[in-house]
């Protein structure tokens, strides 16, 4: 653990990448928290469409909130939205992929034609199709995109799983009369940390990505809740009044986006599972 | 089995589990798809004439059956008809296509005219200055949803030069190329901006991979030009990836670019999707998904033809 840290930091663009998630999760926390400039939804009338000032610093939007405390709120929601995402669909990928990699024949055609299905979807179509189903929202959002992206959580698990299955060492656990559960978990999810940790960290940038879409269109985080995909939306008609609307939170989504692509880059030239040999 | 067998044969039975469940979602969306049409008219039916509707549309019969009669018609080329347009949702689908088409297009153009060269470049200038600001453009470009781009592309042009980009009506470009173009070009510039960053990362990572090989070793000791190295010997070697990227992405745009064709107020597919699930216009979804999913597939499998005639080893089945 120490060793790897000590390589990701070595890393260039893992420095960058770290810090930069690092920056955006105390900067969630502390919105969580409560603990923005000012209240989020408190609107300062004579203040409105303000530019940047000493008082607020991102300006004021066109009801006079403010926008550094709303942005704080929205990295906040987006963050929340796409761990919470990520997460359902690494954890749902892994159990489905291990398990078809693990007992194969029928249930493994199963599960990989119907993964197959959904990849036959670009994603942001499969999740506006999921949310017409359920409806819009930001617990909606956290749905669809898990459901978009277990599929390729599936797939990454599944490759490896199925080469390891074979390997000597299951074999000797098996021999041993250790269940399988033990050995799922034990050997073959213990060996896939590493595939899996790179994928988790550019599937939350691909998940902030589509969140900020999502929510963009109307469809995810609802009003009065901020999000930076909401305020970009709220920003489109004011961009030449106000141009500070569109601009902080465009580079709060691009930096966002730019600092788990950057940490996912270094953790898989660090964890490539081509360069790393299979340890028992 | 050899690979493209396999795949041919696997491609209908996808395509017939996407159809299944485009279908049963439109099914799961909560309250009946009559009122659904109808809006609040649907309170002024009375039973009977409910009754008749849910015959007409084959709403009374089993979801089994209602899947028969669709997918039945899927075949003929009848998708149903659309209640937003009142038109069939084939029609109205084929009207939005070419604008979508286009566009995807015209950024694939984009990407690879600026992506492929620029990549190429950065990898035979590796790890020097011009190499680092290649992959720092790549990777911002890449970090930046394309609706942010085009939404600072939008800004800087009203802003700074009072220009604001043509909207509205979608001019085919058999009917006026010029007009046509300058009403594309903003999107396909947005569309093309990410696309252009993936392609000069993966070709860069190609190339370099490549240049290592023996083969281009060779090449260089017979005293063959640098250019001439890298176009000729290790460019074809390293074109895979750089295919199956685009394809995927191509895929992708075919989908409709949703959220540029939203900023840009284009009529193209996947503003048609989106607005068909907000009217919840269902036959209108059902068949428009159908229509993207069939695209992206048939152009997935074309990348894999593609794979073959690049790499005749995959022929032989060695790829699994």
């Amino acid at each position: 653990m120490k060793a790897f840290l000590h390589g990701l930091l070595r890393h260039p663009s893992g420095r960058i990448g770290a810090a930069i998630v690092l920056v955006y999760i105390i900067v969630a926390l502390l919105a969580q928290a409560g603990l923005t400039p000012y209240d989020p939804l408190k609107q300062f009338r004579i203040e409105r469409l303000q530019g940047p000032t000493f008082a607020h610093w991102m300006g004021t939007d066109m009801f006079g909130r403010d926008v550094l405390s709303r942005l704080m709120i929205g990295i906040g929601q987006s963050f929340m939205v796409a761990f919470s995402s990520v997460g359902l669909a690494a954890a749902i990928g892994t159990l489905l992929g291990l398990t078809a990699a693990w007992f194969g024949h029928l249930w493994d055609g199963l599960v990989m034609r119907c993964m197959d299905v959904l990849l036959a979807f670009p994603a942001i179509l499969l999740a506006l199709l999921f949310i017409a189903v359920v409806g819009p929202g930001t617990f909606t959002s956290i749905l669809a995109i898990a459901f978009v992206y277990t599929p390729i959580f599936t797939r990454v698990v599944r490759g490896p799983a199925l080469s390891i299955k074979t390997r000597d060492f299951v074999d000797a656990a098996r021999s041993f009369g250790s269940s399988s559960t033990y050995i799922l978990t034990r050997h073959l999810l213990l060996n896939l940390v590493a595939p899996l940790t790179v994928q988790v960290t550019l599937a939350l940038a691909w998940s902030l990505l589509t969140e900020s879409g999502l929510s963009f269109l109307g469809l995810g985080t609802q009003p009065p809740n901020s999000s930076l995909g909401l305020m970009l939306a709220d920003s489109v008609n004011l961009m030449e009044m106000a141009p500070w609307l569109l601009v902080f939170p465009a580079i709060a989504v691009m930096l966002g986006i730019l600092g788990f692509n950057l940490l996912g880059d270094a953790l898989r030239d660090i964890l490539d599972p081509r360069m790393r040999r299979v340890v028992a | 089995m050899n690979y493209l067998i396999r795949r041919l044969v696997t491609f209908p039975l996808v395509m017939f589990g996407v159809s299944v469940l485009v279908f049963v979602a439109i099914r799961l969306v909560p309250g009946d798809s009559i009122t659904a049409m109808l809006g609040t008219e649907a309170g002024l039916l009375t039973p009977e004439q409910r009754q008749s509707l849910a015959v007409y549309f084959g709403l009374d019969q089993g979801w089994f059956s209602q899947y028969w009669r669709w997918i039945g018609g899927v075949f003929s080329g009848n998708l149903g008809v659309s209640v937003t347009y009142g038109k069939p949702v084939l029609t109205v689908i084929l009207e939005r296509f070419p604008l979508t088409l286009e566009l995807a297009v015209l950024a694939m153009l984009i990407a690879l005219g600026v992506g492929l060269p620029l990549g190429v470049f950065a990898a035979t200038r590796n790890e020097k200055r011009s190499d680092l600001a290649v992959r720092i453009f790549a990777m911002i470009g890449q970090s930046t949803p394309s609706f942010v781009i085009g939404l600072l592309i939008i800004y800087v042009l009203s802003a700074g030069f009072g220009i604001l980009p043509s909207m509205g009506e979608f001019v085919p470009f058999s009917q006026d190329p010029l007009g046509n173009l300058s009403q594309l070009i903003l999107p396909a510039m947005t569309l093309g901006l990410s696309f252009t960053a993936s392609v000069t990362r993966i070709s860069r990572s190609a190339v370099l991979d490549v240049l290592g090989d023996d083969y281009v070793r060779t090449a260089r000791s017979k005293g063959a030009p640098k250019a001439r190295v890298i176009w000729r010997h290790a460019l074809p070697n390293a074109l895979i990836p750089v295919v199956t990227l685009s394809g995927v992405e191509f895929g992708y745009l075919l989908g409709g670019a949703v959220l540029v064709e939203q900023i840009f107020a284009l009529p193209g597919l996947g503003r048609l999707v989106l607005d068909a699930i907000l009217q919840r216009d269902y036959a209108l979804v059902q068949g428009s998904v159908l229509f993207v999913a069939l695209n992206f597939m048939v152009v997935n499998l074309l990348v894999d033809l593609t794979y073959v005639l690049l790499d005749p080893r995959i022929r032989l089945g060695g790829r699994s």
